[in-house]
């Protein structure tokens, strides 16, 4: 884990700025720089600083799966050795329809899994063909795995700075 | 979920995959990638306008890592009789630190997000939880998280 980034108070306004979005504009750095009246030098070094130490993953888009029809969201949780799990894990997230995979601690005896795949599939079917893939690619390395549908999103919010 | 999943053109679907790969810094980011794909940037904002407001995008623009920033992110579940899961649901939403919060149909019925501005935060937040709901809640910190890439049919 790198360490955290020391964030000034200039760094905050432009996160505030855009946590809910960059402006959909041809120049959004500028309308940001014009906006927080900043140079747009600045604005542009700045969110290049903040990709470089990882405060910012990207700048991107992220995906509604439900909205693309992705409606069985699958986390699938597996118990792998820990000397391998970062190979393993490297491994799985690179399976074009794993979305999130992530080592976690295990909380023994009632939870024995220490990686975690979250698979979105078209149906529940779908999902369990794909896990099927994972446990194809971990063999002998997975000693059990479940599959935990999610039935209902009870809240969906972000996080939020204040400002 | 009773909505009909979209319809996304061959169009939408190069547009998202072209951008899983990251929005550049430069003055007219919307421009370069547009030229990648044989598009104007007016037809790529349209298009990311469009998909933006019907929801087939939750969001575009820079995915703020919050640990980075000296914050906390933690994965965390409940165990939650049934007969009490409403009343604890709304006990746990009512916590600004919950981001997310999921049903998933196991004995760990409730998943959830914290999420604070500083690491003490996220002990705090669970504190509260615990003692709000009479429930151990369990805590799921990532110890690492290995790189994805989610990629559409074309």
């Amino acid at each position: 884990m790198k360490s955290t980034q020391a964030l000034d108070p200039d760094d905050r306004r432009l996160i505030v700025a855009t946590q809910g979005g960059l402006p959909l504009v041809p120049r959004p750095y500028h309308a940001l720089a014009e906006a927080l009246r900043l140079p747009v030098a600045e604005v542009m070094a700045r969110f290049a600083r903040l990709l470089e130490t990882g405060v910012i993953r990207r700048i991107g888009a992220v995906p509604n799966h439900y909205a693309l029809g992705y409606t069985a969201n699958g986390m699938s949780v597996w118990d792998v050795p820990d000397e391998q799990v970062d190979e393993l894990g490297e491994e799985v997230g690179r399976l074009p329809f794993v979305t999130h995979c992530y080592h976690r601690p295990r909380h023994p005896p009632a939870w024995p899994y220490n990686l975690f795949a979250m698979v979105h599939g078209k149906s529940r079917a779908e999902v369990e063909a794909l896990v099927a893939q994972i446990a194809g690619l971990l063999g002998a390395a997975s000693r059990s795995h479940e599959i935990l549908y999610s039935s209902r999103i009870l809240k969906k919010t972000g996080l939020r700075l204040g400002g | 979920m009773s909505d009909l999943p979209v319809e996304l053109d061959a169009t939408d679907r190069a547009l998202i995959n072209a951008l899983q790969g990251g929005l550049p810094i430069c003055a007219e980011p919307y421009g370069a990638v547009a030229a990648t794909l044989g598009l104007s940037d007016a037809e790529v904002l349209a298009r990311l306008a469009r998909l933006l407001e019907q929801k087939t995008l939750t969001r575009f623009g820079p995915m703020y890592q919050v640990e980075r920033m000296g914050g906390a992110f933690v994965l965390a579940a409940l165990a939650v009789p049934e007969a009490r899961f409403e009343e604890v649901a709304a006990a746990v939403n009512a916590l600004p630190e919950v981001a997310h919060n999921y049903r998933r149909e196991h004995w760990l019925n409730m998943w959830f997000v914290l999420a604070t501005e500083a690491p003490e935060g996220i002990s705090a937040a669970i504190g509260k939880i615990e003692v709000v709901t009479g429930l151990k809640v369990l805590a799921f910190p990532k110890i690492k998280e290995y790189f994805v890439a989610m990629r559409l049919a074309a």
